[in-house]
């Protein structure tokens, strides 16, 4: 496949604590092509932003490391690389926004000496030039009176503003790819649409592939072709948004599907949850992660880690009754007193 | 700013009236009578009760305040009881003496402890790290008047490198000059420089953490500039209040480093004013630096506007919100 851009393959990440290895991300696959959107969904702590920090590389010195696997970006061994060619990829290549953008902008300097540094990090141009792009990005991203603007402090813009000026940043530097981590998760629900609709239209135009990271399972519907669904550091699910939309098959995945907020819920039933919590990464499981709260479970799933099977071409799925020619009937939805 | 800057300045008027109370009280409450010291132990009373009258001081204390305060709005700091000269004349011969010294001392401790604050907290819990607080912990506790005989001891007796006490002059030459100032702003940079380093690191440590560290990181700046820009330009605001605490400690006399060390500034002509209960120049240092206190602490106000955005003046009263 030529038009691929990243391809990540048996991604692991450890955290060293004080007395124990956190084994945050186990055996992730991603593969992602040139303007294509892949989402990557679950709940907190399942490993979504290591995953997208260790493409950046930008885990922790000397507690985050990647013991096992290969990122390559554009042809390019991202593990391989040194720390200034690293920096090279970062902001240019690849660029990142976060969650929350009423902490992600520097608040001592104006939001365009912010893009003027993102900007003349990579590219030779004069500080005159650097501030006219600024400028022209906020202008992209939708601000008002840029020229103006471009003077301001982030405390003088709302939250949506802001995340705006967060992309303005990201996308100064016309990146192939941009890491989108929760970046609606902290606004308004009317601004939320407009930030994804900027989103959407800027990778139109740019031909920018994006990872967007959520728990929101509307956003990844709405806005990506693949989905990655991981549970505590492990892919349970992953393929075609439509696919799995239509023919969820992990039990984890029927989880979050079913505790999303329907009619049903809003006509006064509870809203139904998984039960349970994830499990302790610290110490080592044997079988399947989501074993414990799985209400599907059996003997072999405490005992036996599950395979990924790809049970229709590029929906791959890890659950020992989950294959080609076994399936399991979907039961009623668990209520949560 | 400019506003700002005068309102402040109108402000400090009645903060000084205030000290002023203060010190009158304080220096008439001081047990001894200047006219007994000055004319020593063999005077007769009367001669005695003759100098107070002329000192003014057999005035009810209410008359003597005033007038006091009377000769204060004029500018007057009063006449030295003991040199016969101006105050503010004593003050101004002592002043950039304890300027120069306290410059020193100042440049030395930012240079040094600045710098270790930062580097210790961008490798927190490394070997560097402890050692920076190891030794700057023993910085503030260290007492000064041992650490400046010791210093003499070893650099002036033992090594001879640099004179032990006294300033020297220009005339003199300008190394002379500089060997002269080398150890009492050692021993005056020491308590200020373990300061500098222990705000600088915690202040650093909070900083670093937060999300905005992360997106410099994700867009490619080398650590240098992620630390000494996006994290060191945040981390000011706690490093700005410290300073202003050292700058006016610095500049109110080094009462121990000048003992030691016989530096005319300051600190040793308020502590022979006390000995010799000389209170127009109690009054008038003490005053002096009570101003410069005041002075300080606008220009660390204005510091923070300039170094923290967030920081807005037009409301309140004054002082630095967030």
């Amino acid at each position: 496949m030529s038009d691929e851009i990243l391809k990540v393959e048996n991604l692991d990440v450890h955290f060293r604590s004080s007395a124990s290895i956190v084994k945050a991300v186990n055996g992730v696959n991603i593969s992602l092509k040139k303007k294509e959107t892949l989402g990557i969904v679950g709940e907190s702590g399942s490993g979504k932003s290591v995953t997208a920090t260790a493409l950046m590389r930008l885990l922790p010195k000397g507690i985050g490391s990647i013991p096992n696997g290969k990122i390559t970006f554009n042809g390019k061994d991202i593990l391989s690389l040194s720390d200034k060619e690293m920096r090279d990829v970062r902001g240019n290549d690849i660029a990142m926004i976060f969650q929350d953008p009423m902490t992600s902008l520097n608040p001592v300097f104006t939001v365009g000496d912010q893009i003027e540094e993102a900007v003349r990090t990579h590219q030779q141009i004069s500080k005159k030039e650097a501030k006219l792009k600024a400028i022209e990005m906020l202008k992209v991203v939708g601000i008002p009176e840029p020229e103006k603007r471009v003077k301001m402090y982030p405390h003088e813009f709302s939250g949506g503003m802001r995340q705006r000026v967060m992309i303005a940043i990201a996308l100064s530097c016309n990146p192939k790819l941009l890491i989108a981590d929760e970046p609606t998760t902290a606004l308004d629900v009317t601004v939320q649409a407009q930030i994804l609709e900027l989103m959407k239209s800027l990778q139109e135009k740019n031909d920018t592939s994006i990872i967007m990271i959520t728990h929101d399972l509307g956003v990844v519907w709405e806005m990506c072709d693949k989905v990655i669904v991981m549970y505590a550091g492990n892919t349970v699910e992953s393929g075609k948004v439509k696919t799995i939309y239509d023919n969820p098959l992990h039990p984890y995945t029927w989880g979050l599907l079913e505790s999303q907020i329907t009619k049903n819920t809003l006509n006064g039933n509870k809203l139904p949850a998984i039960p349970g919590s994830p499990p302790d990464l610290r110490n080592p499981i044997r079988g399947c992660n989501f074993a414990d709260r799985c209400p599907y479970a059996k003997e072999i799933c405490k005992t036996t880690k599950p395979e990924p099977i790809e049970v229709e071409e590029g929906h791959i799925v890890s659950c020992h009754f989950q294959t080609k020619s076994n399936r399991l009937e979907r039961k009623e939805l668990v209520y949560i007193e | 700013m400019g506003k700002y800057i005068l309102k402040r300045l109108v402000d400090l008027l009645p903060t000084i009236f205030v000290v002023a109370i203060i010190v009158f009280v304080i220096t008439r409450l001081i047990p001894g009578d200047p006219a007994a010291v000055m004319l020593g132990p063999q005077a007769s009373v009367e001669d005695i009760q003759e100098l107070r009258d002329d000192l003014g001081l057999n005035e009810p204390l209410h008359t003597q305040f005033f007038q006091y305060i009377g000769d204060l709005a004029q500018g007057d700091f009063g006449v030295s009881l003991t040199y016969n000269q101006p105050v503010i004349s004593l003050i101004m011969d002592r002043f950039p003496n304890t300027l120069i010294l306290a410059i020193s001392a100042l440049v030395i401790a930012l240079l040094i402890g600045i710098p270790a604050g930062i580097i210790s907290a961008s490798k927190q819990n490394s070997v560097m790290d402890y050692t920076v607080m190891v030794i700057s912990l023993i910085g503030v506790s260290i007492p000064i008047f041992w650490l400046g005989v010791m210093l003499v001891l070893y650099f002036s007796v033992n090594l001879g490198w640099f004179p032990a006490t006294g300033m020297g002059t220009m005339d003199e030459g300008f190394i002379t000059y500089i060997k002269h100032l080398v150890l009492p702003s050692i021993t005056l940079a020491t308590i200020p420089m373990a300061t500098f380093a222990r705000i600088t690191r915690s202040s650093m440590l909070e900083v670093i953490s937060q999300d905005y560290i992360k997106t410099a990181r994700a867009k490619g700046l080398k650590e240098f500039f992620v630390i000494g820009k996006h994290a060191f330009k945040n981390a000011l605001t706690p490093i700005l209040t410290v300073l202003g605490m050292q700058v006016s400690a610095l500049l109110g006399g080094a009462v121990l480093t000048e003992t030691i060390f016989s530096w005319p500034g300051m600190g040793r002509l308020i502590v022979d004013a006390i000995d010799k209960r000389d209170f127009v120049v109690v009054q008038g240092t003490v005053l002096f630096i009570a101003i410069i206190f005041v002075l300080v602490n606008l220009l660390i106000d204005v510091l923070y506007k300039i170094v923290n955005p967030r920081v807005n003046y037009s409301s309140g009263k004054g002082g630095a919100g967030k």
